[in-house]
């Protein structure tokens, strides 16, 4: 029962000031650490998505959601394993311009991985790579050994394979 | 002259568009809320306002308490005793932080509640100019929702929500934050009320199935048990939970803030249930088949340790917040939405039964209770004052009609047992948070709201000297509130535990008190001091019949204990007599 997973937990809610800290505060109170989190426009106007990764059981888990959707500006929170949905990270890699023509190596990570040359200068290039955690993981550690100038990987985002029926449910409360 | 006032105010209390200033706003929007009295301090930031309520003064009452925190208070004691909102006002900084005691105490025991704080000019915001301070961040873990203004057009709609959402569904605190400018600014002012809020849905629908569920359980139970909370007194169903318990004859408990909802002397009401709850519902708690929780929220200090809690019972759980089911206890059957409509629904689904032998029960251990515990407490035979008597004397004298706010600690656990109710909402005390404090600034808000009861505070020693200022209060507002000190010289709750659990090692418990008797006459309260059992009765009869504020100190036995008493971490069936 107490097993600990990865959890997607996505949120819609109205667009205001201050949730970001009472959605936070719902997690620091229980000592949960927050893996990643991601707060956008969604799919129906101004509405918010927020995208958060925890490890927890799911009894709390489920707790947590209770919580979340109690907030007043919360219109809905659910919660999805790894199968459940399609997501993705974004990682960028700024790296000095001479390894690329020092390191042959680098341009074959770059092809391979398939990752994508955001810009060149004199000075540095910058790389994008988007997919999956591990592949992220997997292009830093390959690349590190050359040496890494700037590194930053984003918050995962995550759309579910079932449908959401949030539209419906507005329209609902506005009945 | 006066001709021209009473045209201004005529005008002034009309709501067509016009243009007024944010803090006149405010006022407006405060009386078309229905707010006659507010509790506050005034400071820089919010002195707009309170300019206003200068001008508003023969329509809207602004109580000046003697810290913020007892303004809090004294909101929630008004909220508690009449159900209606309360309302506390500060300035920005110290005034905004002293008000979060308060606002935590309001949240964690669903108490309606609109605080207005004062704040910085929005140019300033995030400059740490003088008496700035986040209180939209530090408020946000402890209020329903909360709002920063900084543009006076925002004022009507803001404040309409805030009072909507404070009173709607599981009641809360919400604090607005308002800027300097945005309270001077004019606009073009309208108010029309909050309906709803998009996201937000306050009471969930009852879902017909899950009531039959319930009834079928209850139907079929042999050893049935209520447990209610204060879920019914803000549904305002206590006569629906009256009729349930009657119809189908279930023996039924209540939780500290559920008290008062069925009178004490309702032959099936058997008592308090949690830590020092009475004996009987604690320990067949663990012996019914089929618990029935309403309005309840399985605290830890009802539910003892959680493991052993009911195991045997099947559990119902009517509830209107969704995030309390299965929260703490698992349950077999939740029924969502207001306590008044869900019991409405149940009541026709129910079969008459009496459960005569299974009330037996409860008549019987409550006899064990009577002998080991309540016989000394309440008729005592050795020397020293015991706080039960006291009890005893202001139920005999107020004949259980009296709104009784207590503080926090001992002598509330002994209010909470003892005082009899024959009203509901008469028991206002700091349940979930355990505030010291709230007494006395809590018994002005009562008082004041509703003026034709009798409001007695009954206060430790040291929760009193927490909130003793609003004595202040009291002589400025001749609030004929009836404060009875429980004196026994220690933090008696603490000194219990350390007596118990601590080898009576009495780590700063222990109060070297001053004079409270002229500490209260300083404020010009009649008051006096008892020390004897024979001057009690007289004493109390003076305190009743005095028609302003009165203050009561009974000296009473340095060393009692509270009993009975789950330990901490313990099965509430584990429940000690001695």
């Amino acid at each position: 029962m107490n097993e600990t997973n990865l959890y997607t937990v996505s949120i819609y809610t109205e667009n205001n000031i201050g949730l970001l800290n009472r959605i936070s505060a719902i997690f620091q109170r229980r000592h949960i650490n927050i893996e990643s989190i991601n707060s956008s426009v969604s799919e129906i106007e101004n509405v918010s998505k927020w995208t958060i990764v925890v490890k927890l059981s799911e009894e709390r888990m489920k707790k947590v959601i209770g919580q979340i959707e109690k907030q007043v500006e919360v219109i809905k929170a659910y919660y999805h394993t790894e199968e459940e949905t399609i997501y993705q990270e974004s990682c960028l890699f700024k790296i000095k311009s001479h390894l690329l023509f020092d390191e042959p190596q680098i341009q074959n990570i770059i092809k391979e991985s398939n990752a994508r040359i955001v810009t060149v200068n004199r000075d540095f290039f910058v790389i994008e790579k988007s997919g999956r955690k591990e592949e992220l993981e997997l292009l830093h550690r390959e690349l590190s050994v050359f040496g890494i100038m700037q590194f930053t990987r984003s918050g995962r985002i995550a759309v579910t394979k079932d449908e959401m029926k949030i539209s419906k449910m507005l329209e609902a409360f506005q009945h | 002259m006066k001709d021209t006032e009473t045209l201004n105010k005529e005008e002034k209390t009309t709501t067509t568009t016009m243009r007024i200033s944010g803090s006149e706003a405010i006022i407006r929007c405060l009386i078309a809320e229905g707010v006659d009295i507010l509790y506050g301090y005034p400071g820089g930031a919010i002195m707009p306002v309170y300019d206003e309520l200068y001008k508003f003064r023969d329509q809207i009452h602004h109580v000046l308490t003697r810290h913020e925190q007892g303004a809090t208070h004294a909101a929630q004691g008004y909220a508690r005793i009449s159900g209606k909102v309360g309302v506390a006002i500060a300035t920005s900084g110290p005034g905004a932080t002293n008000l979060i005691t308060g606002i935590a105490d309001a949240q964690i025991d669903s108490t309606p509640m609109v605080c207005i704080t004062g704040q910085v000019a929005s140019h300033l915001l995030g400059s740490d100019a003088f008496q700035e301070t986040d209180i939209i961040g530090i408020s946000t873990p402890v209020t329903k929702w909360n709002h920063q203004i900084s543009k006076a057009s925002q004022i009507p709609e803001v404040i309409a929500k805030a009072f909507y959402l404070a009173r709607s569904g599981r009641p809360g605190p919400v604090l607005i934050d308002i800027t300097k400018d945005a309270q001077f600014e004019e606009f073009d002012f309208s108010y029309e009320k909050c309906k709803g809020v998009r996201s937000y849905n306050p009471v969930p629908k009852t879902d017909i199935d899950d009531v039959k569920a319930a009834a079928l359980l209850i139907n079929s139970a042999k050893k049935p048990f209520i447990v209610w909370g204060q879920g019914v007194i803000l549904s305002e169903a206590e006569k629906e939970l009256i009729a349930v318990i009657e119809k189908a004859g279930i023996p039924s408990a209540w939780t500290i803030l559920g008290a008062s909802a069925v009178p004490t002397a309702h032959p099936l009401n058997v008592g308090m249930v949690g830590m020092h709850g009475n004996y009987a519902p604690n320990v067949l708690t663990n012996d019914c088949d089929v618990l029935i929780a309403i309005g309840m929220r399985f605290d830890d200090r009802v539910t003892g340790k959680l493991e052993s809690y009911a195991t045997q019972a099947k559990i119902i759980h009517f509830e209107i917040d969704p995030s309390e089911i299965d929260k703490n206890v698992k349950t077999d059957v939740s029924v969502l939405g207001d306590a008044k409509e869900s019991l409405s629904q149940l009541l026709p689904l129910l079969k008459p039964n009496s459960h005569t032998e299974w009330h037996q029960k409860f008549k019987d251990l409550y006899a064990i209770e009577y002998e080991k515990v309540i016989k000394d407490d309440l008729y005592p035979t050795k020397e020293g004052l015991t706080m039960g008597e006291v009890l005893k004397e202001i139920n005999i004298q107020t004949k259980g009609n009296a709104a009784i706010v207590s503080d926090v600690g001992q002598h509330q656990m002994i209010a909470c047992r003892y005082a009899e109710f024959t009203t509901t909402r008469s028991n206002i005390t700091s349940g979930g948070l355990g505030t010291m404090g709230f007494a006395l600034p809590a018994a002005i808000g009562a008082k004041m709201s509703a003026p034709e009861r009798d409001v007695v505070a009954i206060i430790g020693d040291g929760g009193y000297q927490m909130t003793i200022q609003e004595l202040g209060t009291i002589f400025q507002q001749k609030v004929p509130v009836k404060i009875v000190v429980l004196n026994n010289e220690f933090l008696g709750m603490v000194r219990q535990w350390q007596q118990l659990f601590f080898e009576k090692r009495y780590a700063s418990t222990e109060m070297t008190n001053p004079d409270f008797v002229a500490i209260a006459k300083g404020y010009y309260i009649d008051a006096q001091k008892v020390t004897k059992r024979e001057d009690l009765k007289k004493a109390v009869a003076e305190m009743m019949a005095c028609e302003g504020p009165y203050f009561l100190e009974v000296r009473v036995e340095k060393e009692g204990n509270v009993f009975p008493m789950i330990p901490t971490g313990a099965s509430v069936s584990d429940i000690r007599l001695e």
